[in-house]
């Protein structure tokens, strides 16, 4: 059992697992997010971030995520570099757009663009909530309870800025391209596919991958069109 | 009716493992559209023997889809520009007049090249006395239907048999990864009554003899699947990464 994580199939192994795993995230995710065109007054997803913020079950998950994210993005540079050092030399002409996806051709640098979105929004938001505060969190009373703004802060940074709005919808179809290759390879890797499920599991793909990529855009443009 | 064409190759030429390569302009003319890009090649050697200059070399043998000896990567794809056959089996009509064609060795760490397009594949013999076999004792012929296989079973089995071990696979994955290759040797056998006594033995072997080499690990883009003359499924490495974690975890 001692070395099953380095060899190629043990790695590939934990970037699947660690990839379901963040793929439960953002499904959670984007449905708390989907709150905030839902409710303009802002308590349902004040609500939502509130029972996120203090819910005991997601205060365990929290580190188990950060550690998710971790091990997915360390291992995403072992098994490029692995794969990299594969293939010495190089072919002077290569006409691979007809045997596969541009997607999956390029998991790691969608992966690192998403890394790049990843870092910006924690210090947008995450930071903020959690560590130095932000005037705009001033707590607000919704349904006889008292909680922080977390409305206002992410409202208010969509209303503002279009620069930003357009960065998030950026990253919706950045990682919605990363899991139209992702969701089927992360069951593919685990040995569940076969003829049959295989297609069955890239057509879902697709799917999920188009709904978080449209989910997660829909959210600033909201903001932009209607304030 | 019969058709010639002219054609410009760029062509890799290596004198010997390790020495440099560099790719060198060959000008053909008058190669008919009937002829197999083998043929093709041929002409032009005999043409570089009557200039007095050293003859491509590349690899062939029954020039007719099944000995999997033949390779190339001509213009961007392993085996070239058609679906589900072998370099032999390519034909020059599938190339305009005028056009230039590519041609380079597969190119992998664990492919090193032998001379010119001829590259060194016995890091594929080399995984099958691995575990890509089932041990029996000798004696006589077992009884033909001794034990029952269900038809899709045998049918699939066969699917993965047709493997010729000819590396397109190697070639077209961008990170070299054989595991088409390996998850046909070890469908075809994991499939059958037969082949699942030593299935954990033989799946832990083969991949770790997969890694020692220096193939890279798959990431499902799907290309071998698409450039195997054969069209092995690559749902087959999706069983053979179950036959695997299956063997890890029951240590
Ligand atoms: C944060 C930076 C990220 C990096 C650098 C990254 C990188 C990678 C790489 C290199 C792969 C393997 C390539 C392949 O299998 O073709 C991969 C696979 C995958 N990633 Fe990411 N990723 C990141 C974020 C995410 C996120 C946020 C999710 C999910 C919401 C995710 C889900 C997946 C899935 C499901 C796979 C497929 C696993 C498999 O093929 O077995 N990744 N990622
Ligand atoms: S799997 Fe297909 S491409 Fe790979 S060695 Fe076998 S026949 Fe050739
Ligand atoms: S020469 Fe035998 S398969 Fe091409």
């Amino acid at each position: 059992m001692s070395n099953f994580l380095t060899t190629s199939i043990g790695r590939k192994f934990l970037m699947s697992i660690t990839g379901l795993f963040l793929m439960m995230f953002i499904i959670v995710h984007l449905g708390i997010n989907m709150l905030l065109i839902f409710d303009d007054s802002g308590d349902l997803f004040n609500q939502g971030a509130h029972f996120m913020a203090t819910n005991p079950a997601i205060k365990i998950m929290e580190p188990v995520l950060a550690l998710g994210f971790l091990v997915h993005i360390i291992w995403s540079l072992v098994v490029t570099i692995q794969n990299m050092k594969a293939r010495p030399i190089g072919y002077k002409q290569l006409n691979n757009s007809k045997s596969s996806t541009w997607a999956s051709r390029n998991m790691f640098i969608l992966g690192s663009l998403i890394f790049v979105f990843l870092v910006m929004h924690i210090i947008q938001f995450f930071w903020k909530i959690k560590i130095t505060g932000d005037p705009l969190l001033a707590h607000v009373m919704v349904g006889g309870e008292e909680m922080e703004n977390t409305y206002a802060l992410v409202a208010g940074l969509f209303k503002e800025s279009l620069i930003y709005s357009l960065i998030y919808v950026v990253g919706g179809v950045l990682l919605g391209l990363h899991l139209a290759h992702g969701f089927w390879s992360a069951f593919q890797t685990i040995g569940f596919a076969n003829t049959i499920w295989l297609k069955r599991l890239q057509f879902v793909g697709t799917i999920f991958a188009i709904i978080i990529a449209i989910g997660f855009s829909v959210i600033p443009l909201y903001f932009q069109i209607k304030f | 009716m019969e058709k010639t064409i002219n054609l410009t190759l760029k062509v890799w030429r290596q004198n010997g493992p390790k020495e440099k390569g560099r790719f060198e302009t060959y000008q053909v003319s008058n190669i008919s559209t009937d002829s197999s890009f083998l043929e093709m090649m041929d002409i032009l050697n005999e043409q570089l023997v009557n200039e007095n200059k050293e003859p491509i070399a590349f690899d062939h043998d029954c020039r007719e889809g099944i000995c999997g000896m033949c390779s190339l990567y001509i213009n961007g794809r392993p085996h070239g520009p058609d679906q589900e056959i072998t370099t032999c089996q390519l034909h020059m009509r599938k190339f305009k007049d005028g056009e230039t064609i590519t041609i380079e060795p597969w190119r992998a760490a664990a492919f090193p090249v032998i001379k010119d397009l001829i590259v060194d594949r016995t890091a594929f013999d080399k995984i099958i006395s691995a575990g890509g076999y089932v041990s029996v004792n000798t004696g006589g012929v077992p009884d033909a239907n001794a034990i029952p296989i269900a038809r899709p079973a045998a049918e699939e089995a066969m699917d993965a048999a047709a493997c010729i071990g000819c590396g397109a696979c190697v070639a077209a994955c961008k990170n070299s990864s054989a595991m088409l290759f390996v998850s046909a040797k070890v469908s075809q056998l994991a499939l059958l009554p037969q082949g699942k006594i030593e299935a954990k033995r033989r799946a832990k072997a083969m991949i770790s003899t997969m890694d020692e080499l220096g193939f890279g690990g798959c990431t499902n883009t799907g290309a071998c699947e698409v450039e195997c003359p054969k069209s092995i499924s690559i749902s087959h490495i999706s069983r053979l990464n179950r036959e695997y974690l299956k063997a890890r975890f029951s240590e």
